[in-house]
């Protein structure tokens, strides 16, 4: 104390700093407190603040006249095509055989991404084989291989399944292999001490352990096949969401690309909502305390 | 404790001439050093004076770690690590017996739970626990395995001092009815003093003082025989009392015997004495 007192007042005696000291008085009402710097309290509902507002500015503009309905038909337009197109039965067997592409497609790549990604995130040896591959896969576009696919294995369902399957193992295998590798070391020396076998440490340690990395790759690998579904519908399908849209440009019907993009909206949501369905399910050890 | 097992026990840990190097560097330099059934001994060391390492030679898990020597240890031993370390996908009662494949598993990990204090906690998660209670699930899956040897790393060094003393408690009680022989790295000297039946200093690879602590259980925490103890294991570890106590009262403490022998020993003092009564 008796030594802080005069170094104190040395700094702060000049008269000409008190001259200031009027700014610091307290400020009326509004300045309770400090100004808070994070973003502040959730908005009840807010995600549905854009969208709506967005599908507001759009039911507005068309019924006003102010939207060309060649380039982007009113909303009740749009409905009333995808009515029609359920009503004759075309859309439910479009959205079948895309669905099963999919489906095929994502069954497929998850269970390649898996596979090698135990392969090489349990074994050097494997790694060695595997990893270097994958990683050159990686740097191509599964897109890109559509060429060669389509010289390779002609353009029926076996191409569109492959190159779906191909754009889905990347994610599932880069992020299983992640969390296989993640796998910390403590609790490797855990299940040396507590003396698990081979089979045990990676069924009780390993796996689980790796199962969160498995999920976030997941939710990756369905964006990533309906993507590829997308393009494969365009280049060469007679059937399939994106054959029907592809048919509907040759003809103007604006209205019919535009249910065929929000049925794509909708799998692509139903199917991430689903995965992480399938996250909060197995992954209740973590979310415990998140409520 | 109880009694302090005489030297005709029979050794549960036999170490001679053990030396393990990182880089050239001798991290464990000819230690020798027997620990006996039932016998818990605490293990004193600055950082970097190899603690961790002995315990990790003891524990078999040190691969990779070139060494000689003789090193004798049980199979049957536990570690507690400074962290819980429990699989946290793994409910407590399967944590407890993560490893144990005998058919009265699911019983024994039960008791070892309730022994903790943790009864009725079989299902919950381990982020649902605190620090502290953690630590206890982990004392149970070690000693769930009866072992013969349980090894402990610092494990209260992470938690709060309350919770330390209660678990100081807990691990006399355990040990007490288990009966293992104990080696706890610590660095922390009173802990030392109030656990263990011996107390080893560890200094550049070597055990540079074993001593006896022959203290009834009251006299763990306090009084001046506690606290000559204490002062000698401090000196040890380089710690003088005697320079920064401005009371007379740590000066006393370290007057039973000449001076040179307290100093940071750079003669390896390799006494076995008991402390006076």
């Amino acid at each position: 104390m008796s030594v802080d007192v005069p170094a104190r007042s040395a700094v702060a005696s000049p008269p000409a700093l008190t001259k200031d000291r009027p700014l610091t008085r307290p400020r009326p009402s509004r300045a309770t407190g400090r100004r808070r710097l994070g973003p502040g309290r959730p908005v009840r509902y807010g995600w549905a603040v854009g969208p709506v507002l967005l599908f507001a500015l759009w039911a507005a503009g068309s019924a006003a006249g102010l939207l060309d309905p060649r380039a982007l038909p009113a909303p009740w337009t749009v409905a009333a095509t995808a009515g029609d197109l359920i009503a004759d039965g075309r859309l439910q067997n479009h959205l079948l055989t895309s669905a099963r592409r999919a489906l095929l497609g994502l069954l497929f790549g998850v269970a390649a991404g898996v596979l090698l990604a135990l392969v090489s995130g349990l074994s050097r040896v494997g790694e060695a084989l595997v990893d270097g591959p994958v990683q050159i896969k990686r740097a191509i576009p599964s897109l890109a291989l559509i060429p060669l696919l389509i010289l390779w294995f002609g353009i029926g369902e076996s191409m569109k399944v492959i190159t779906i399957a191909l754009g889905v193992f990347v994610p599932v295998y880069i992020h299983t292999h992640n969390g296989l590798r993640a796998i910390d070391n403590r609790y490797v020396e855990l299940a040396e001490t507590v003396r698990l076998g081979r089979t045990a440490f990676v069924r009780q340690v390993v796996l689980p352990g790796a199962l969160p990395g498995f999920l976030l790759g997941m939710r990756f690998a369905v964006t990533a096949a309906w993507l590829a579904l997308a393009v494969v519908e365009q280049v060469n399908a007679t059937s399939g969401i994106g054959y029907m849209m592809e048919l509907a440009r040759t003809y103007g019907q604006t209205d019919v690309i535009l249910v065929g993009l929000v049925v794509y909206g909708l799998l692509g949501l139903v199917s991430d909502g689903l995965v992480r369905l399938v996250e909060r399910r197995t992954l209740t050890w973590r979310r415990t305390l998140a409520g | 404790m109880a009694s302090h097992p005489g030297r005709l026990s029979p050794a549960v840990v036999r170490i001679e001439d053990l030396v393990r190097s990182f880089d050239g560097r001798r991290v464990l330099d000819g230690l020798r050093l027997t620990i006996h059934d039932g016998e818990f001994v605490a293990l004193l060391g600055r950082s970097g004076s190899g603690k961790s390492t002995l315990l990790r030679a003891l524990a078999r898990l040190d691969h990779d770690v070139r060494g000689d020597g003789l090193l004798t240890a049980p199979d049957n031993v536990s570690v507690v690590f400074q962290d819980a370390r429990l699989l946290p996908w793994k409910r407590l009662l399967e944590n407890v017996v993560l490893g144990l494949d005998t058919p009265d598993a699911q019983e024994r990990g039960r008791a070892a739970l309730a022994e903790v204090g943790l009864a009725g906690r079989e299902r919950a998660w381990p982020v649902e626990l605190s620090g502290g209670e953690q630590q206890r699930v982990s004392l149970a899956r070690s000693l769930v395995r009866e072992p013969r040897l349980l090894l402990a790393d610092e494990p209260f060094g992470a938690l709060d001092a309350l919770t330390r003393i209660r678990m100081h408690a807990l691990l006399r009680t355990l040990c007490a009815r288990h009966r293992p022989a104990v080696l706890l790295v610590t660095h922390d000297v009173d802990e030392a003093i109030a656990l263990a039946d011996r107390v080893v200093v560890l200094e550049e690879g070597r055990i540079a003082a074993d001593l006896t602590v022959d203290l009834p259980g009251a006299h763990r925490t306090g009084g001046p025989d506690h606290a000559r103890l204490r002062a000698r294991l401090l000196a040890h570890l380089g710690v003088d009392l005697t320079g920064h106590e401005p009371d007379g009262g740590s000066g006393d403490e370290t007057a039973d015997g000449p001076r040179g022998e307290y100093e940071p020993a750079h003669e390896r003092v390799r006494d076995t004495e008991e402390i006076p009564a």
